[in-house]
């Protein structure tokens, strides 16, 4: 074997043995979940059982966890991706010099540790004696999740054409027209990759929402106190659950993409035949 | 802004402005700035509020200064923190270069989709994950007795060690990705060249690869160090009794300590952290913070 195959060989077995350490264990996270043991793991294996499955579904507290995650996420859709869509258009169309400055305050929550935004949201709305409670915690996520949904909208917008905006009103349509007919369907998949991350984030958010829930429990706050509480695996049972849901998710998200690039392909044939 | 103004019309404008207002000022800056004013203050009963006690002052922060062990607790989250931000970029380098320059083009979306699964999977159960390999009587140490590479079950979570791990297994994707996609926009040719010229493996990467990669490189760096340094749940997970993370120290302030004043100063000290390590990774690496965040 030549130097260059062996060094060839040496990287391969390298990226098999890192997506090994990245996937390995989620499949032994998932498998403790039909291990018929108190203490969950793979092994020793002492026979195959549904019962925490059975006991995750009677538990009354994680469906009510579950009902607030997706509460929680949906409303940080709703209030982070119209943010983060004015934030982009607005800061994409002032000079330079505001633009960098605007730029560091709107990142910088992205690069602040979720227990610093957490506990300053909860101080700051404790002063207009707004108590803590999920409300909270969508006002802290969506702080640097709107970020998230901000870069990828001010990403897709350096490929517009401002001229379309210019046709558009030559020809008589309206500041809203301009808007709804013309910018918003050019950055449909900005804000569609970007509500997808937003619901993500949220539902796996645990440092900000655990400064300000109060008393409500997120599906991460209920596995968090599972964990240092006593663990069954019932949290496998929840965890191979969630798994097996972005799995699905990242599937069918991955599909669409691929369709819409073949779809762009056939166009663009399309068009260099004209 | 008046070109905003010429485009969408008074109304829309306004919208968009309050829309980013809100965000900046309720949702960012003045929550910032009230966690700064409370480290200041003291924690005192209600009836005392306005009151002659009722000052700024740095007691807070002398609070933290004569703990030896909270500011042992702090430099040990600096150091391994920056310790498992140095391993996450050694490990994902090498896979970030070959997905982005070696592997088939047809091949490269599959690898992503594997990869988007951890990262899509929260934290928590990432961590919970690694609870069940390292315990003392897991699947790993079974599996090490059984090849026979230890005669006894090792005791992995003992010091730091689980919570490196643990973190390292978190985080590393918030490496590779950036890493990947700043060397993906490498021109191919110039590592050519670079081998054409006779440079070995190791100069190509150096003088080539790794300088066009810097704007990932510190972006990766940024944010694994941000997110080590602020997490919660893997210390609180995969720590053995005696090796705490700061985070945890704040936890404690907040929650059962109930002092919320000393609360932010300890969470004020660990946000001057992360914006130190922005502004040293921005000047060793020579980049804007446009290039990280992006």
């Amino acid at each position: 074997m030549t130097s260059k195959a062996f060094g060839a060989f040496l990287i391969r077995a390298y990226i098999v043995i890192f997506l090994a350490f990245m996937l390995l264990p989620l499949v032994i996270m998932g498998g403790a979940a039909f291990n018929d043991t108190k203490f969950p793991s793979i092994y020793p294996w002492m026979g195959l059982t549904d019962r925490w499955f059975v006991d995750l579904w009677t538990d009354e507290r994680m469906w009510g966890s579950a009902r607030n995650t997706i509460l929680v996420g949906l409303a940080v859709v709703a209030i982070s991706v119209p943010i983060g869509t004015a934030a982009a258009i607005l800061i994409n169309s002032v000079q330079a010099r505001t633009r960098s400055f605007l730029y560091g305050f709107m990142v910088a929550p992205i690069l602040t540790p979720g227990a610093v935004i957490g506990i300053s949201t909860l101080l700051f709305w404790n002063q207009f004696n707004v108590p803590a409670g999920l409300h909270l915690s969508i006002l802290g996520q969506v702080s640097f999740i709107a970020a998230y949904v901000m870069l990828l909208v001010l990403a897709r917008l350096q490929s517009f054409d401002f001229g379309l905006e210019e046709a558009a009103m030559d020809l008589g349509a309206s500041h809203a027209q301009v808007m709804r007919r013309i910018l918003i369907p050019h950055l449909y998949p900005a804000i569609g990759a970007g509500a997808l991350i937003a619901f993500f984030q949220s539902a796996e958010n645990f440092n900000v929402t655990l400064f300000t829930r109060g008393n409500s429990d997120t599906l991460t706050v209920y596995v968090g106190s599972k964990i240092r509480s006593g663990i069954t695996p019932t949290i496998n049972a929840l965890a191979l659950i969630l798994i097996l849901f972005t799995i699905v998710a990242a599937f069918a998200y991955e599909i669409k993409r691929r369709r819409e690039q073949i779809r762009q392909q056939a166009l663009d044939a399309a068009a260099t035949k004209e | 802004m008046s070109e905003l103004y010429r485009r969408y019309g008074k109304l829309l404008t306004l919208i968009m402005i309050l829309l980013t207002a809100f965000w900046l000022l309720a949702l960012v800056i003045i929550p910032n700035i009230v966690l700064f004013e409370f480290s200041f203050e003291s924690y005192l009963p209600v009836d005392q509020l306005g009151g002659p006690l009722d000052v700024y002052s740095l007691k807070n922060y002398e609070t933290f200064i004569y703990s030896p062990i909270h500011i042992r607790i702090f430099f040990q989250t600096i150091i391994y923190s920056s310790l498992v931000t140095l391993l996450c970029l050694c490990m994902s380098y090498p896979v970030a270069f070959y997905l982005a320059k070696v592997i088939r083009i047809e091949n490269a979306p599959t690898i992503f989709l594997l990869l988007l699964i951890p990262l899509w999977v929260s934290e928590i159960l990432r961590s919970f994950a690694w609870f069940i390999i390292l315990s003392f009587q897991g699947p790993l140490n079974a599996l090490l007795l059984g090849i026979g590479i230890i005669g006894k079950p090792i005791r992995w979570i003992s010091g730091f060690n689980g919570v490196i791990i643990g973190l390292i297994y978190s985080y590393i994707l918030f490496m590779l990705f950036p890493v990947y996609n700043a060397i993906s926009s490498l021109d191919s040719n110039q590592i050519e060249a670079s081998e054409d010229l006779g440079a070995p493996l190791w100069r190509t990467h150096w003088r080539v690869v790794i300088p066009h990669a810097k704007p990932g490189i510190a972006s990766g760096c940024v944010m694994v160090f941000m997110l080590c340094a602020g997490s919660v749940i893997v210390p609180s997970t995969l720590a053995a009794p005696n090796s705490r993370w700061f985070t945890e120290i704040i936890q404690q302030w907040m929650f059962e300590g109930l002092d919320w004043n000393v609360g932010s100063a300890y969470a004020f000290l660990l946000l001057v952290l992360c914006i130190l390590f922005v502004s040293i990774v921005m000047r060793v690496l020579n980049v804007r913070l446009v290039d990280i965040a992006k």
